[in-house]
């Protein structure tokens, strides 16, 4: 039987094999290439060693961009789940109603990024009139806006997983619980969350990844204003490459520092996480 | 006591109701603003149109017609439509090939594939621009085959974790019974694979739909815009900025996604689950 299939290998796999040395092997191969040469074009490429990275670490609004992103991160990770994780806990209690409210909280995470962006900085724009400033003034204003426009993205998203780790809680556990004597509070803090670590893994690893990958929201509610201070990593890099000539080395090489970041993020945190999940 | 319960469930539902309706509000402002006249966005964002702001939908008419919204919604579902359909069908025949067959080729694919999920695109985005650059692939037709490469990793990833589940026993009897390999795949494997495609189908358009980097560095901005870029040209070309037109556009973006939504709901909040739990 295997050999009948390995005959068929290139209707089965070459499509996507080719599309995929394409669209992701050679880029990312040659970014790495990249990230060692000084370059406008890749015809022109010469190669420099680490100097893009020196000059990368050394650009202060990289480095601003960088805290920057870390605080957006981990103050967007305890709001998004916090919150969604209580929304699941209501939300899975005998209410009239819930499934229409899920419908409402999950919509706004449909919505991409760049419209998201645009529709909260009307309304920004149109409090902050009121009081004679604007998003634009205060690197600050732009970060709170943008955690409140992540947190109305992707707190539906999130209750939707906390939802389903819920349902999969077993009756019987919970029941044992209360026969014990457990209190409402004991029951969530030795029972619920034990047993849901898995979906909380879930859920912190992507709401941190998405922190630290965030872009198109960025751009279009801020696009780094005032003079670049509301920047995070990911818009950061994007302007190195495109607005300043001569500096596409530099970006390829905060483009792979930034990779490293990601990857070593997800790592950690899904290590530590999942070293507190109990068996089930 | 069950009376207790219930006034207590009917709080909860009005209290509910209350943060639905906050929650919902920031499209219903932008709603009511894309039938304001554009000079008095910025200064009552907040005021229902009056007779002196309202305009009707001469905001919509000017997104139309200047800003050519309809052949950006247009490029953006062939776009996301292609791609989708393209994604499935090769993922799926490539993620079957490589849980049956092992070998140290399927093996390093999968790894790769894995691995291709973490990576965030400011790694690999100058690099694409330039490779679709250079074959030619900078077409609405091209970009299908890029969104192939970069979104296969996890749609690669998700369909091998269901194949892994399948009993070997019911592909074998259809080989036996003289099916080929691709017949066995599209008559047996797929049907049992529906809940998965429907899975990957939904967590692929909601990103491509949305998507804006990739097509913005990709394809030839002078001839083909989807709805992301089209609104980001309106707002980004600074200078005068057409504040009705772009509320009309920001309505015009998230009207297809709430009927998808609403058409689709179910599949939806179930894909999401599982690809969560999968992911």
């Amino acid at each position: 039987m295997e050999k009948a299939i390995k005959r068929y290998m290139p209707i089965f796999v070459l499509p996507t094999f080719c599309a995929f040395i394409l669209g992701f092997i050679i880029p990312f191969l040659m970014g790495i290439w990249l990230s060692f040469c000084k370059f406008t074009t890749v015809t022109d490429a010469k190669f420099v060693g680490i100097s893009n990275y020196i000059d990368a670490l050394n650009d202060t609004v990289f480095r601003h961009s960088f805290w920057y992103t870390v605080l957006f991160a981990i103050i967007s990770l305890l709001v998004i789940n916090v919150l969604a994780f209580a929304l699941a806990m209501a939300l899975t209690q005998k209410l009239r109603g819930t499934n229409i409210f899920r419908t409402i909280f999950f919509m706004p995470n449909l919505i991409g990024g760049i419209v998201l962006g645009y529709i909260w900085q009307l309304i920004f724009n149109g409090i902050l009139e009121k009081y004679q400033t604007a998003l634009g003034l205060n690197e600050w204003y732009g970060f709170w806006g943008l955690i409140i426009l992540v947190s109305w993205q992707q707190i539906g998203y999130m209750m939707i997983i906390y939802i389903a780790g819920l349902q999969s809680i077993p009756g019987d556990v919970m029941e044992a619980a209360q026969i014990d004597g457990a209190n409402r509070w004991q029951r969530l803090w030795k029972v619920t969350i034990p047993m849901m670590m898995p979906s909380i893994t879930i859920c912190m690893f992507l709401s941190v990844t998405n922190g630290f990958k965030l872009f198109d929201q960025n751009l279009s509610l801020t696009a780094g204003e005032p003079s670049k201070m509301s920047e995070m990593m990911a818009l950061n890099i994007f302007n190195t490459f495109y607005g300043r000539t001569g500096w596409e080395g530099v970006g390829q090489a905060k483009a792979v520092l930034f990779f490293i970041l990601v990857v070593l993020i997800g790592v950690l945190q899904l290590r530590s996480t999942r070293s507190k999940e109990v068996q089930q | 006591m069950k009376g207790k319960k219930n006034a207590l469930s009917w709080f909860g539902t009005i209290g509910f109701s209350i943060m639905g309706v906050i929650y919902i509000l920031p499209i219903l402002i932008v709603l009511m603003n894309s039938f304001k006249k554009k000079v008095f966005i910025n200064k009552e964002p907040f005021l229902l149109a009056s007779a002196k702001t309202f305009t009707g939908i001469e905001n919509y008419i000017t997104a139309i017609n200047k800003y050519e919204l309809l052949s950006a919604v247009g490029w953006t579902v062939f776009i996301t439509v292609g791609s989708v359909l393209v994604i499935l069908v090769c993922t799926s025949m490539c993620a079957w090939y490589i849980t049956r067959i092992t070998t140290r080729f399927t093996k390093l694919l999968y790894l790769l594939c894995v691995f291709s999920m973490v990576v965030p695109f400011q790694m690999v985005m100058f690099t694409l621009s330039l490779v679709a650059d250079r074959t030619g692939l900078r077409t609405p037709w091209g970009i299908i085959i890029i969104y192939l490469g970069f979104g296969a990793g996890l749609a690669v990833f998700m369909f091998c974790g269901f194949v892994k589940s399948i009993p070997l026993e019911i592909e074998e009897a259809a080989m036996i019974d003289g099916c080929t390999p691709l017949r066995t795949f599209f008559s047996v494997v797929l049907p049992i694979m529906k809940p998965t495609y429907i899975s990957v189908g939904i967590l692929e358009t909601m990103w491509i739909w949305n998507d804006f980097l990739l097509p913005y560095l990709v394809l030839d901005l002078n001839k083909y815009k989807t709805i992301s870029i089209a609104v980001q040209y309106m707002k980004g070309s600074y200078g005068r900025v057409d504040m009705g037109a772009i509320m009309a556009a920001l309505i015009l973006a998230v009207i297809p996604v709430i009927v998808f939504y609403l058409a689709c709901q179910k599949h939806i909040i179930k894909g999401v689950a599982a690809g969560a739990v999968k992911g």
